[in-house]
């Protein structure tokens, strides 16, 4: 995972400012005693951050690409044996793979397309002064600072419950039947979650977007006569686009992992068993330690693909950009 | 956002039609945020119900208010998972600060070969599902006796929190003059003095909020916590996850504990905001 993404961003995301730093550095090849020594201290700093991150997140990953490839349930401990690529072929042809790629498709891309889109909007809202700007902002990241776990029970219990939920009393309002929310739309109960959770994260990030942009540009073309609509289209959303592109980045790598809101409003039922779900189902109830560690090892791919994806898209933007000013 | 100095004077020119719009705006985003913010809002309003009345359909908004519901998931054994939230959380946030600080402080002010690499390589390492990992660190766990244990989870939020918190700092690190590093340097400052008494009080603010980051991230943790302990080192969400057991009447009690379960980091949060919104914008801007 980590080198093939540190490799795949590098060059392009180094190209505008890093490039020119690194050949300097290439040139000074020859240091004094000084330099040398500061270069010494530099990664005494570094190391024990890095054996660290090493130890407790890429040590292990190694060993589950290992244990991938054994034959090995907890149950039968005597019998683990090297199986080569048969995890992959159970996995592959057991039928639940598809279904959970699907969820995970399903529940994160719509979670994170909902999130920066309602994202957007509060960004917008809140990029002007009102009345009460600080407190509607306070009340606005208030979700994303909920733990998950609570989130999860209060939507299933007090929001969403058939019967005492308070969604169905706003229905019942404006007329609308009750719905069995957790029972009928499992998938939907989770991504109204996840996309309350999630929106805050998303307006913070545009709204930090929002106000990096120039004020004079915006006022020049309010002079010029453009109206609000056309200056937003034309001026703050191209702004605004490296922003919702590493917003949507980062959504979708967090989202990928979810894991609360399943675990306990859902358990997997109903089109909701995403990948990590299904590991955590494989490995810690059906014990079998290798088709988890290759589910494991999937998920790791996937996350890389779209992220290399998305990664060489959000700089090939950014450089073009840097060509055309 | 563009307020000149003469904002007011052409404010008060506005037509009639502006001002009207503004006034809709501004109804339509307190709906909004008050529609947000409501879910949280009735989460402590039911917390302070009797059982009855929080099951009560339509709910009621006028109703007598009681502790009970606070008394009763205390009675649990509530504080005990606080206090073992707290302690893994604070800890694991202490060891990220003491790894991250120095690895921020070498990233941006002294910046060395292949700084960029180092770089991209923490921040995928928080890209990793955890998932990949959890099967060897459980064995490993299990067969070294640390299975429910708090300081093995600590360590693992540390591997969890350390690539961003160092991502962020960086950002809040490279801020700092150079020139008052070099004077530093000149005046003949050893590299412990430089740290400490020249570039930390200048980067406080933003370690501070990459602590806090750390901290809500711990705080709220369900995946690893929920594996890896059972009964000592049960913390929080693991335990309010499996509060319910769909039997009776809980909405209330449930209600008060997440109350309390959410109360110390949206407090932190709230009063935190501007430096977190920052932290959080300019660690994933820049």
């Amino acid at each position: 995972m980590t080198a093939t993404l540190a490799e795949s961003a590098t060059p392009e995301s180094g190209t505008p400012d890093l490039a020119p730093k690194r050949s300097r550095n290439k040139q000074k090849l020859v240091l004094s005693t000084s330099q040398r020594k500061g270069l010494r201290l530099s990664r005494a700093l570094l190391w024990p951050a890095l054996i660290v991150s090493i130890a407790v997140t890429q040590v292990p990953f190694l060993v589950t690409i290992f244990y991938s490839f054994q034959k090995w349930n907890l149950l039968r401990p005597g019998q683990r044996e090297f199986a080569w690529f048969d995890n992959y072929v159970t996995v592959f042809t057991g039928g639940e793979f598809l279904s959970s790629l699907l969820a995970t498709v399903v529940i994160t891309g719509t979670s994170v397309v909902l999130s920066v889109v309602f994202g957007l909007i509060l960004a917008v809202l809140l990029d002007r002064k009102f009345v009460g700007q600080g407190l509607a902002r306070t009340l606005l990241i208030t979700p994303f600072l909920m733990m998950p776990a609570a989130a999860a029970l209060i939507w299933k219990w007090s929001m969403l419950d058939a019967n005492v939920g308070m969604v169905n009393w706003g229905l019942s309002l404006i007329g609308l039947d009750a719905v069995q929310w957790n029972t009928n739309f499992p998938a939907l109960t989770v991504i109204m979650v996840l996309t309350w959770q999630y929106t805050p994260f998303m307006m913070l990030i545009l709204l930090a977007g929002l106000q990096s942009q120039p004020g004079e540009v915006l006022e020049a073309a309010s002079v010029d006569g453009a109206g609000p609509v056309r200056r937003f289209f034309t001026m703050t959303l191209p702004h605004l686009r490296q922003y919702i592109e590493l917003a949507t980045l980062l959504g979708g790598i967090m989202l990928l992992q979810v894991f609360d809101p399943i675990a306990i409003m859902t358990r997997g039922t109903g089109g909701t068993k995403t990948l990590s779900y299904l590991l955590y189902e494989r490995a810690f109830v059906g014990l079998e330690i290798g088709e988890a560690a290759a589910y494991g090892v999937i998920t790791v791919l996937l996350t890389i693909i779209v992220a290399t994806v998305a990664l060489r898209l959000l700089f090939k933007i950014f450089s073009n950009e840097g060509t055309r000013s | 956002m563009s307020t000149s100095v003469k904002a007011p004077v052409l404010r008060r020119k506005k037509p009639l039609r502006l001002r009207a719009g503004s006034a809709a705006l501004t109804t339509i985003t307190w709906v909004i945020t008050l529609g947000f913010f409501f879910p949280v809002a009735w989460m402590v309003f039911t917390s302070f119900k009797t059982e009855k009345a929080a099951a009560t359909f339509p709910p009621t908004f006028v109703t007598e208010l009681t502790l009970d519901n606070f008394t009763k998931v205390l009675d649990r054994g509530f504080g005990d998972y606080l206090l073992n939230s707290l302690m893994a959380s604070l800890g694991s946030t202490l060891i990220v600060l003491v790894l991250a600080i120095p690895a921020a402080y070498a990233l941006s002010i002294r910046p060395i070969f292949k700084a960029t690499d180092a770089l991209f390589f923490f921040i995928s390492t928080r890209f990793m599902p955890i998932a990949a990992a959890i099967i060897p660190i459980y064995l490993l766990l299990q067969t070294m006796g640390l299975l429910d244990n708090i300081s093995a989870l600590s360590v693992l939020y540390v591997g969890m929190n350390l690539p961003l918190a160092v991502w962020m700092m960086r950002s809040f690190f490279s801020e700092v003059p150079l020139e008052i590093v070099e004077a530093a340097q000149i005046d003949g400052a050893k590299f412990f003095t430089e740290l400490f008494r020249v570039v930390m009080p200048l980067v406080a603010p933003g370690i501070a909020a990459a602590g806090l980051i750390c901290f809500i991230f711990s705080w709220n943790e369900y995946f690893l916590a929920n594996l890896l302990t059972s009964t000592y080192a049960r913390t929080t969400p693991p335990f309010l996850g499996s509060f319910v057991d769909g039997r009776g009447q809980f909405l209330a009690v449930l209600s008060a504990a997440a109350t309390l379960a959410v109360l110390p980091v949206v407090i932190a949060g709230w009063a935190a905001q501007k430096r977190l919104v920052r932290g959080l914008a300019m660690g994933a801007i820049k």
